[in-house]
């Protein structure tokens, strides 16, 4: 799966956002052994300790989860916020589980805590070229392996929409729509909801719960005040 | 996926959360409608939408009071208030649109967990792409346009013209009817997805000539061409053979999937350690 990789945006828009990630080799012919739930889990725990932005089960789901309500007074009730514990407790079989960090200082820290561990799991880091660079020198590792994005080749920088497709791209299974991040981006430009709001709004669309909030708040905050 | 016509009271959220833009309200029913041919089964309306429970009579009288006063009834814009969203039993071959389209299930139409492989990402372990290969991933659909078999066709038609072998373990893969021509079976042709990958490994001196494949494919098919490139690093970590060849064609990547080396054979035993307890304040 690539739903991590092809985010738009210049390297410098990644500032704020690193993906780590880890998984078991699931083929047979890999012969890896070992019990990764137990591994992931440990993972997920101690990425928890680094306060990330969200923490994500691809089976699962994120800590910001649609609701159901049962009761039509539901419906003027409180929205649900972001639940790290509901994505560590409902761990129930091993896949890719990733942690979100919206800054350098956490993000390195987990990654030379993670190499400290030495679960055995494979693990991902996915952001700009020059984030992943430095956080494997700030841990002593060298990189074993790295898949480029080559990009959207026809997705001009200037195009009027490019905002959209920043924030709709947070989802690489497309679960976001660019209707619906335009939609939220109108919402914001007319101060019917705050960036957070709107942010934590499209996340809840994302199903391995791999989306920024903080990257999506800081481009709806460069909408609102008309920064292209 | 359907829309209860006795439940849905037209609000129109759902037109603008389905990624392929396929929800409509149809002006003479006065309904959400899917087009269902634009549909990928992606379920990111059913999954996506939170759900409520509003009753639609007593919605649909307030709606219709409300817009004689120029006053709009308005739900929380990622809520579907009456829970109008009710699956479909999917038979062969639209299927194979929910199997490409919904990251939660897995293929059953190819027995293939996702839209791809795990590529370089556990290339520690498994050593997939070695030293002077590059694994070419190569996606068509995204980002919000979605992609027919026929256009995956062309793709892996052209490609395996040129002689190179496809990832067996891919989903698109194993829906061909011949690796050898990059035929893909005739009766899904014709069904769209959100997105899907093409998996190729080539010796690295290939590079330049599969990119420029690519790019000849991608101005026939009417949809987006996203590619990205696995290769692996040296004994420091740097990456030097692929990176050159890549701003040799114009490219100049600014995201990357780095793996980190951390994978092993074994994994870590853990029963001997104390589980730590997940804290309260776990929590953002």
């Amino acid at each position: 799966m690539t739903n991590t990789l092809h985010r738009y945006g210049k390297s410098e828009t990644f500032v704020d956002d690193y993906i780590v990630f880890s998984l078991p080799a699931k083929s047979k012919a890999a012969g890896q052994t070992g019990d990764a739930l137990a591994a992931q889990k440990r993972f997920m725990q101690i990425a928890a300790e680094y306060k990330p932005a969200s923490l994500g089960d691809a089976l699962h789901g994120g800590s910001l989860r649609p609701t159901r309500s049962k009761s039509i007074f539901g419906h003027w009730g409180k929205r649900n916020k972001p639940n790290f514990k509901k994505v560590l407790e409902g761990m129930s079989k091993a896949g890719t589980m990733a942690a979100v960090f919206d800054n350098r200082a956490n993000a390195e820290a987990f990654v030379k805590r993670i190499k400290e561990e030495d679960l055995g799991l494979s693990v991902n880091i996915s952001s700009s070229i020059e984030n992943a660079k430095n956080a494997c020198k700030n841990a002593g590792i060298p990189r074993h392996s790295i898949a480029y994005s080559l990009g959207f080749e026809d997705v001009g920088d200037n195009l009027p929409g490019k905002q959209a497709i920043m924030l709709s791209t947070m989802c690489g299974h497309g679960m976001l729509s660019i209707n619906f991040a335009q939609k939220m981006m109108s919402f914001v430009k007319e101060n019917r909801r705050t960036p957070k709001e709107a942010a934590e709004t499209m996340a809840r669309f994302c199903s391995c719960g791999i989306f920024n909030t903080t990257r999506a708040a800081r481009i709806l905050e460069d909408v609102r005040i008309g920064v292209k | 996926m359907k829309i209860n016509p006795k439940k849905c009271v037209a609000c129109g959220n759902c037109t603008y959360v389905c990624p392929m833009g396929a929800i409509y309200i149809d002006p003479v029913l006065q309904r959400a409608t899917i087009n269902r041919d634009e549909c990928v089964e992606c379920y990111a309306c059913y999954n996506g939408l939170s759900k409520e429970v509003l009753p639609p009579a007593t919605v649909r009288f307030v709606r219709r009071t409300l817009a004689n006063f120029r006053v709009r009834f308005e739900p929380e814009p990622d809520v579907c208030p009456t829970t109008a969203f009710e699956p479909d039993k999917l038979e062969w071959p639209r299927v194979v649109r929910r199997a490409f389209s919904d990251p939660r299930v897995p293929h059953e139409s190819t027995g293939v967990s996702g839209r791809g492989t795990e590529e370089v990402k556990t290339n520690d372990v498994t050593d997939r792409v070695s030293v002077g290969e590059v694994g070419f991933t190569i996606e068509l659909g995204r980002p919000g346009i979605g992609a027919r078999f026929r256009d995956f066709q062309e793709m892996s038609r052209a490609l395996a013209k040129a002689g190179v072998s496809f990832e067996k373990n891919n989903p698109i893969s194993t829906l061909m009817t011949n690796v050898e021509t990059g035929d893909i079976r005739e009766d899904i042709l014709n069904e769209k997805v959100m997105s899907a990958i093409i998996e190729i490994k080539v010796p690295v001196a290939r590079t330049e000539e599969i990119v420029r494949i690519i790019w000849e494919v991608e101005k026939r098919i009417p949809t987006q061409v996203v590619i990205g490139v696995g290769v692996r690093c040296d004994a420091d970590g740097e990456e030097t053979l692929v990176a050159p060849i890549l701003e040799k064609l114009g490219y100049n990547p600014q995201r990357a999937k780095t793996n980190i080396g951390l994978g092993r054979k074994v994994i870590r035993d853990l029963t001997a350690t104390a589980a730590t307890p997940v804290k309260e304040s776990v929590s953002a």
